[in-house]
């Protein structure tokens, strides 16, 4: 999980995330397309995006497409966000209980 | 290429043929995808079909390639939902592919329909049933609510 976070605490990765999910199958073509960086760096955050699952590449013919895999996010949601939202309801819950106990 | 297409690549510390098993008997699915059987043969041809507990069939289909324990391919048509079913069918394929300790699972599922609900939709419920397939593989137990319906 420290390469799903290392790789998103980035806003040109962050951003290339942000396209594929507008457009998911993209060529790096396509992905560099109005971005306002090199082929090469584009290359670079791709390639840091893929060994932390956070995007996945299917060939297709001579063209090598890639997709946005939320795998990854949702086990950051899991572990990280659902866990502590659920324990937040619950101390809601228990304040709730305590202070209409105390009024009755 | 197809023109709703979603991608979900997951590894899971198992085997092949642990996670082949997983994904083609009834008593696994049930543990980990919201309590439905995947019903087939899983045989080139064979009819499949995906039923809730109550009976109902979510999906249909053709198994239109199969070979064990590597790839999986489903002719996909969904059932339920009006506009999701005049969709028509979709595809999805399942490879499995060993790596070191564990097995890569790629999961492709598309069909020709620009902006399709019936993709989009199941997009929503493949991330947690891959979560709670892998829990399963790994530790024995299936995540919370993946062994019913929601709601």
């Amino acid at each position: 999980m420290d390469e799903v976070f290392r790789a998103l605490a980035d806003h040109s990765r962050r951003q290339l995330l942000d396209r594929l999910h507008a457009r998911n199958g993209q060529t790096l073509s396509e992905l560099c397309d109005g971005l306002a960086m090199t082929r090469q760096a584009v290359t670079k955050h791709l390639g840091i995006l893929e060994d932390a699952n956070l995007v996945a590449t299917l060939k297709r013919g001579r063209e090598k497409l890639h997709y946005l895999n939320p795998v990854p996010i949702h086990e950051i949601g899991e572990r990280w966000i659902r866990k502590f939202e659920r324990s937040r309801l619950d101390a809601l819950s228990d304040m709730k209980r305590a202070l209409e106990d105390r009024d009755e | 290429m197809s023109k709703s297409e979603f991608v979900y690549v997951t590894y899971i510390r198992t085997t092949a043929d642990k996670l082949w098993q997983a994904l083609t008997s009834p008593e696994f699915t049930k543990q980990y995808w919201f309590g439905v059987e995947s019903r087939s043969t899983f045989t080139k041809g064979a009819h499949w079909e995906l039923v809730a507990p109550d009976g109902r069939v979510f999906d249909k289909g053709e198994i239109v390639e199969s070979d064990p324990p590597r790839r999986l391919v489903i002719n996909w048509r969904h059932q339920l939902v009006d506009e999701m079913r005049a969709e028509g069918p979709s595809r999805c394929s399942f490879d499995l592919e060993p790596q070191g300790e564990t097995v890569k699972l790629t999961i492709v599922h598309g069909i020709d329909v620009a902006e399709s609900k019936l993709v989009k939709g199941v997009s929503n419920g493949w991330p947690h049933i891959l979560a709670s397939l892998k829990s399963l593989l790994e530790t024995g137990k299936a995540l919370d609510r993946t062994d019913k319906l929601p709601g």
